[in-house]
């Protein structure tokens, strides 16, 4: 069976809610930031999908910078994690309220 | 035939993967399945003819962004179980589903009436990572050297967030004050 | 000529303002002084006007400005001064300028004395307005004027709950009685396309007859009202709650003739619908007895006088519903000066006698008080008509006219009705001034009244005497330039001498009946004991036959519960609560969207994702819609979008 653009399309939406899914659930700070990887990659997969069904080199470029995005918001995020840690000791996300309206 | 075979396998492995991540109460499970599933989707780079994407998504993302995160499970006592207050189920489940069908609805949508066309077409003959070098320094010169710069900022911000010490300057300072720095916290035995 | 209009029409105006100024000051001799004087101002004006307009036929009408002019509207503020208006004006100012004298001296010791003479000169402007208009709506606005200013003057003693109670009646049963006159207004406007005077009625005749008839009885219906025919009566004789010169120049002269006044300007309609006219007679007879009746046992002296003013304006409305417009307008001249002249002296008994109402309690007054005394008498012969005093010269001719007419039975009526107000009239002069003293041992010590409030009554006393052999041919003259001029003659000498002696033997024989019957030595104050007292005939009459008792219970009572319920069920639960919820909806989505704000990040996040899916959802939506635009296009214009 051929294997068009239609089904990465599905694919990638299907990791996407996936992802969702995680974002959602998931009270634990580092569990979060996995499900935030998911969402990532499956955009990725779209985009290469899109690239390589209609040969242009865009769709690849783009997953490259937000391979490139990605990586340096983990970095970020996990100091972040690590100065709340230190604080707090604890990464759950229900204690963290303070920014309550 | 092979490629529907791969496209299916790998798409069930990855899907697997990501739902372990999800849903495990274990952390180092699901820190084990992001990992693999990373690795499935570099295959599916590959099998798009995508191969620098799919080395560069190994590299970095299998290579770097996990070891970061393991770094990040030192927070965890491993032998135990992540506790979560769980939400409305149905309410995360329902959402996401409806999601899906929209993104799936609306990317029918213009690519049935085949609305897209290629900006940057692919060049044949020459290999993949020979084409992403042409288009990457000349068209996306910009970005790329913006997205260095901004590597750069990231990592002296993890430094600095993450790092100990970080207020005396060991460039600045004489022999003396590093050695007493240094005896300062040893206990002595006697 | 317009000058002298205008001086008439403002002088009581700049009266009333400058006595307003001191409203809420002590009592100060200027706020009555001025006032008093710029209505001498105005009653000269007024007569320089009437014998301009009795020797050169001359009507001065003037448009002071435009109201309204919309579409195919026009009401001007405009006045004229002609033969029937000019009388008014004449007798309203000569009345008020006696009153506000009179009033100076009657509260002196009112601690509101600036805000009566505030009251008391607005009233005379809009009385003056009502009668200078020339059209409907002029006197409309004149019309609700003297009803305000007569609340407020009924009312003021405001503290006294009975006073507010009786303002109150006048002016809601006065109201009620405006809505029949709104719509008479209404039709006149509705058939004629204007309401000027000349050109309504010049438009008239050729309307056809049920719609004058229509028109005829609802204007009739707001000249019930203030001239308080049956059943809007009732007003008259509590407004006797007010000070006793508003009685005398509001109760007697002025206000409740504006009635009679609106039927005989209208003469020209009611020529045209002679049924509704004989309907006004009968019902004017009918007041006139009625009145009558209450008033031959009431304790009351101003009631008994309110009475038998109410039953003048009977005979007056006769006159005016028999065709005799020029006899209603003559009677109401005579009538306003030996009434009012009747209220201020028994103002000074009032005064005298420490407000005490009651004649019982008075007698052998004549040796404190003869001034007072030689006026009550004379205004009261002249009330009674009899010959050469000013009555006889209006009173006889309404009956004549009636006679002549074949109207018997309202002649008979009418002809009982003046014996009767000769004896009610003489039993009040008789028990106040004659026979023995009750007084003294009551602890009363009377005394006459001011001198200058006596001389100011005196123009009165003299017209009363005169008026009547003096002014009723000039004045025949002078009106009949508008108003019809039937002569009511009876044909045969004969008929008409027994007539005249017998009606005149007829209310001497009730005088000496009254004297005899209440000059006696031993009168005692009634006291709810004696057999008369208790006698059907008596409660009847001295309840008024109940009709009061009968609006209380079955009028006002119902309407109270029903405002009650209106408040309680409609107001409250259904408008102030719509008005309450919409309020608390607005606050309490507040209060819930507030919770959104948790601060919790996983809540923020779904709340992300559904926002995510909110608008995904939204451009699917667009999407179709632009790709089958065409469509839907084609749709909408079939539901005929």
């Amino acid at each position: 069976m051929e294997i068009g653009l239609n089904h990465y399309l599905v694919l990638s939406t299907i990791l996407f809610a996936i992802g969702l899914v995680g974002v959602m659930r998931r009270k634990n700070l580092l569990m979060l930031f996995f499900a935030t990887e998911i969402l990532l990659n499956s955009v990725n997969i779209s985009f290469a999908a899109i690239s390589h069904f209609y040969g242009d080199l865009t769709g690849q470029m783009f997953a490259f910078f937000v391979i490139a995005i990605a990586a340096s918001e983990v970095a970020v995020g996990l100091g972040l994690l690590v100065v709340w840690h230190k604080k707090h000791n604890n990464i759950d996300l229900d204690t963290m309220t303070s920014m309550r309206g | 035939m092979f490629e529907a075979v791969a496209f299916y396998l790998f798409a069930f492995l990855t899907i697997s993967m990501f739902w372990i991540t999800v849903t495990t109460s274990q952390a180092l499970y699901a820190l084990t399945a992001l990992a693999a599933g990373m690795i499935f989707i570099s295959a599916f780079f590959f099998i798009l003819g995508a191969d620098f994407l799919g080395a560069v998504q190994i590299v970095v993302y299998s290579g770097a962004v996990m070891a970061l995160y393991s770094f990040g499970m030192m927070f965890f006592d491993t032998t135990r179980d992540v506790k979560e207050k769980q939400g409305n189920k149905a309410l995360i489940l329902g959402l996401s589903t409806l999601s899906a069908l929209l993104v799936v609805a609306i990317f029918a949508g213009p690519i049935v009436s085949d609305n897209i066309h290629a900006l940057y077409p692919v060049i044949d003959g020459v290999g993949n990572t020979q084409q992403v070098g042409l288009v990457l320094f000349t068209k996306y010169l910009i970005p790329f050297e913006v997205a260095a710069v901004m590597l750069l900022v990231a990592m002296v911000a993890g430094i600095v967030l993450a790092g100990k010490k970080m207020d005396s300057s060991l460039t600045l300072m004489n022999e003396e004050d590093i050695h007493l720095m240094n005896n300062q916290d040893k206990k002595v035995l006697s | 000529m317009e000058l002298f209009l205008y001086t008439a029409l403002f002088s009581p105006l700049v009266g009333s303002m400058f006595a307003a100024l001191f409203g809420a000051s002590p009592k100060t001799k200027w706020a009555g002084i001025i006032p008093s004087i710029l209505l001498g101002v105005s009653l000269t004006s007024s007569l320089i006007l009437m014998l301009s307009v009795v020797d050169t036929d001359n009507i001065v009408h003037v448009e002071l400005m435009t109201w309204m002019a919309t579409g195919n509207l026009y009401i001007p503020f405009g006045f004229v001064v002609d033969q029937i208006s000019v009388t008014m004006m004449v007798v309203v100012t000569l009345v008020s300028t006696v009153v506000h004298v009179y009033a100076i001296g009657y509260m002196d010791h009112d601690k509101s004395f600036n805000r009566f003479f505030a009251w008391l000169s607005a009233f005379v402007f809009s009385m003056l307005i009502l009668v200078m208009s020339d059209n409907y709506a002029g006197l409309f606005i004149g019309w609700e004027g003297v009803g305000l200013c007569s609340w407020g003057l009924i009312g003021f003693w405001y503290h006294k709950e009975s006073a507010t109670w009786a303002a109150n009646e006048a002016f809601i049963m006065n109201r009620i009685a405006d809505l029949g006159m709104l719509i008479g207004i209404f039709l006149v406007y509705w058939n004629t396309g204007t309401l000027q005077y000349d050109e309504a009625f010049a438009a008239m005749p050729s309307l056809d007859h049920a719609t004058l008839t229509w028109m005829g009885i609802f204007l009739f219906i707001g000249a019930m009202g203030k001239s308080a025919q049956f059943p809007l009566h009732t007003w008259l004789a509590d407004a006797m709650e007010g000070p006793t010169p508003v009685s005398a120049l509001i109760h007697a002269a002025t206000m409740v003739t504006a009635g009679v006044y609106l039927v005989i300007r209208s003469n020209e309609l009611y020529s045209l619908i002679p049924n509704v006219g004989l309907f006004i007679a009968s019902l004017g007879t009918f007041v006139a007895i009625f009145a009558a009746s209450m008033a031959l046992v009431n304790r009351d002296i101003k009631r008994v006088i309110a009475y038998s003013t109410l039953s003048q304006l009977g005979y007056m409305f006769a006159a005016a519903g028999l065709g005799a417009y020029w006899v209603a307008l003559f009677h109401l001249m005579a009538h306003a000066f030996f009434k009012a002249l009747l209220f201020l002296g028994a103002g000074n008994v009032m005064h005298a006698m420490d407000s005490e109402l009651d004649p019982f309690k008075m007698g052998g007054l004549a040796k404190t008080m003869k001034v007072t005394m030689i006026m009550m008498t004379l205004a009261s012969v002249a009330l009674a008509g009899i010959f050469p005093l000013a009555g006889f010269f209006s009173k006889d001719v309404i009956l004549e006219a009636a006679f002549v007419d074949h109207h018997f039975i309202i002649y008979a009526v009418l002809l009982l009705t003046a014996g009767l107000t000769a004896f009610y009239s003489f039993r009040i002069i008789a028990l106040i001034f004659h026979g023995e003293d009750r007084h003294t041992a009551l602890g009363f010590h009377p005394h006459e009244a001011y001198k200058f409030m006596l001389w100011a009554m005196s123009p009165l006393l003299v017209l009363a005497v005169i008026a009547g052999f003096t002014f009723e041919e000039p004045f025949f003259e002078m009106v009949t330039h508008l108003l019809p001029d039937t002569e009511y003659h009876i044909h045969s000498h004969l008929t008409y001498w027994i007539m005249t002696i017998g009606t005149q033997t007829f209310v001497l024989l009730s005088i000496f009946y009254a004297y005899k019957k209440y000059m006696v030595r031993d009168i005692k104050v009634p006291d709810g004991t004696s057999a008369m007292e208790n006698s059907f005939k008596y409660k009847l009459l001295i309840n008024q036959y109940y009709i009061p008792y009968f609006y209380e219970e079955y009028l006002v009572k119902p309407y109270r519960e029903l405002s009650a319920i209106f408040w309680e069920k409609v107001d409250m639960k259904v408008v102030d609560a719509s008005v309450d919820g919409i309020a608390n909806i607005l606050y309490s989505t507040g209060e819930k969207t507030r919770d959104m704000q948790s601060g919790n990040l996983s809540t923020m996040l779904k709340w992300m994702v559904a926002g995510t899916v909110a608008l995904l959802s939204l451009a699917v939506v667009f999407g179709l819609a632009v790709r089958h635009s065409d469509s839907i296009l084609a749709i909408l214009s079939g539901l005929g979008v």
